[in-house]
């Protein structure tokens, strides 16, 4: 329409965006300057891009050195990856009853995932923190994991995918006499994948960056999360050695930003799928 | 149609009585984990702290008494919670609207754009998709008032840039700027989404019907049909923006001067630095009603909406 016939508009909305866009990109661009600048050129110019001599070596063996990045970025796979298969094996069979079962109680558990949906670990954290203390529990990846084994919201977004299946696909698989398992495992789920995708997506996304969490069970450097070993880097750097500081939020940012950019399709997809966040 | 298609499956299985308890008991059986672990990690504890806002127990000592309204009383004269509360406040008022607005700009213009679409869509998200403690790192060398980028550019033009994060007057709007960044890319592709989804030929109609600019078509049929992605993206930025955090701890720490402590951070300081639970627990029950009367506002809001599709 007014794209073609009306190129002024055309040219003002694509600058508009550039330039926003360019604003986006600003801490990214400053990031990946900064990490290669020695300190005395950080503190001279800050609005050069291009690092007068390269420092991108010192920088990153600087923060490699402080803190392992290694064991961090080891953390959160490992804490990522518990609680999303906890997640799944807890609540695709928990849907799968209440969309495709005669359950008596379904009624109730849907105003359980409601109410659960409302509540974020921030509200539950203090009487689990006490109890996690009690059990000597704490500093352990069982304390990072246990509390988001069960996503409410996982089984409201499974909820609704498998309640668009068709039921034939399930009669057919009973007279053929697969157990109710059986058409979990080879029925649902392999027909599952798009909202298996998004919900990943979303868990990753939700638990790589949560700092809340972590900071309250966590003490020991050993299992640190990579939000909770950068609050670490910073607090032992005291500051201002900015060019170290950026080579560790590049090392530490890059997983999840390489990821999303190699899979952006299915991100975004899988974020207008599953539409909450948090 | 619904009544009509349940009872013709009551009847086609009312004769296996047997089955349909063997049926239930496999539903019970399969959604028993999840029920338990709801009841664990969610019920209980809630119920706790609305139990433990009674008490004076602190972590540490032993035993503890309830103090019924105390902790309470206490919060109705707390400076620092009462500051917390407006921080928060301030910080959401700020957020929301600019980034709810933002990304519903943003989202017309890139579809309206047919080069570079998926770019624009990247750029933007990005942010959603970066750690956002090492990216608030990032903004406190942007924001740093002597060597940072942004104050070098206001002082290319002759202004003199503020110290952000540094002072109390702005520390608010340094984070909300943060803020906007981060949750922009978010909204924008679930307005994108809305998008989509209105029907062309509303636009074809509208135009026959007089609409001739855009700002009309906009009025006419855009603004209308987005209502329940708007509704949406707004409640979900509001909760967002309640639930600040990452960043505060991050640079702040609350401070200069209680000019940035927020909901959780305070929760976070009483709570488990303090290890005073019970009164931590009173303040988590306000965080709690906030939520829940947000919630409760988004559906009164979203039953009184008209649904055009």
């Amino acid at each position: 329409m007014s794209a073609t016939s009306f190129p002024l508009a055309r040219i003002v909305r694509l600058s508009v965006l550039s330039l926003g866009a360019l604003v986006f990109l600003a801490p990214y661009i400053f990031m990946i300057s900064t990490a290669g600048k020695a300190q005395g050129d950080i503190f001279t110019s800050s609005l050069s891009l291009i690092p007068q001599q390269w420092f991108y070596v010192q920088n990153v063996s600087k923060a490699l050195s402080r803190v392992s990045m290694g064991n961090l970025l080891f953390n959160g796979v490992v804490v990522c990856l518990l609680i999303f298969v906890m997640q799944i094996i807890v609540a695709i069979p928990c849907a799968y009853a209440m969309a495709k079962l005669k359950f008596g109680a379904a009624r109730v558990m849907m105003v359980l995932v409601m109410v659960g949906l409302l509540v974020p670990i921030h509200a539950t954290a203090l009487p689990l923190y006490v109890a996690f203390d009690k059990a000597g529990a704490l500093n352990s990846y069982f304390a990072l994991v246990a509390p988001f084994t069960i996503s409410v919201f996982g089984i409201f977004l499974f909820l609704q995918f498998f309640r668009s299946m068709p039921d034939d696909l399930i009669h057919a698989a009973r007279l053929d006499g697969m157990s109710e398992v059986g058409i979990i495992g080879r029925v649902i789920v392999p027909n599952a994948w798009p909202a298996i995708t998004a919900f990943a997506i979303f868990s990753v996304v939700a638990h790589w960056n949560d700092l809340y969490w972590p900071l309250i069970v966590i003490s020991n450097q050993a299992y640190a999360t990579p939000p909770l070993g950068l609050l670490y880097f910073r607090a032992a750097e005291a500051g201002d050695d900015y060019g170290a500081l950026m080579a560790a939020t590049l090392i530490i940012t890059f997983p999840l930003v390489a990821a999303f950019l190699l899979a952006q399709k299915r991100f975004v997809e899988g974020i207008t799928m599953t539409g909450l966040k948090g | 149609m619904a009544e009509i298609a349940a009872s013709s499956r009551l009847i086609t299985h009312s004769p296996s009585r047997t089955t349909d308890q063997g049926e239930a008991a496999t539903a019970w059986l399969l959604s028993m984990p999840a029920i338990v672990l709801i009841v664990v990690f969610i019920l209980l504890p809630v119920a706790a702290v609305i139990v433990l806002g009674f008490t004076d127990f602190e972590l540490g000592y032993a035993g503890f008494k309830f103090v019924g309204f105390d902790n309470y009383a206490e919060l109705l004269t707390d400076r620092t919670f009462k500051r917390s509360l407006w921080n928060t406040a301030v910080y959401t008022s700020l957020v929301t609207p600019v980034s709810v607005f933002l990304a519903l700009g943003l989202a017309i213009m890139i579809e309206k754009e047919s080069i570079g679409r998926s770019f624009f869509r990247t750029a933007y998200f990005l942010p959603v998709a970066s750690l956002l403690v090492a990216m608030a790192t990032v903004w406190q060398y942007l924001f740093h008032p002597t060597i940072g980028p942004i104050n070098a550019m206001l002082a290319e033009i002759g202004i003199q840039g503020p110290n952000w994060l540094g002072a109390s007057s702005t520390v608010l709007y340094g984070l909300s700027i943060i803020g906007v960044w981060q949750s922009v890319g978010f909204n924008l592709v679930l307005f994108l989404a809305g998008l989509t989804s209105i029907p062309r030929e509303l636009y074809a109609a509208a135009e026959v019907d007089g609409a001739r600019s855009g700002w009309d078509r906009f009025r006419l049929v855009t603004w209308p049909m987005l209502g329940p992605t708007t509704l949406f993206v707004t409640t979900i930025s509001i909760i967002n923006s309640v639930k600040v955090f990452e960043t505060v701890k991050t640079l702040t720490e609350g401070g200069p001067n209680k000019a940035s402590e927020v909901l959780l951070f305070s929760i976070y300081q009483e709570g488990f630095v303090y290890l005073r639970v019970g009164y931590a627990s009173a303040m988590t029950v306000v965080f709690l009603t906030i939520l829940v009367v947000l919630m409760f506002i988004q559906y009164r809001i979203q039953d009184r909406q008209v649904h055009y599709t």
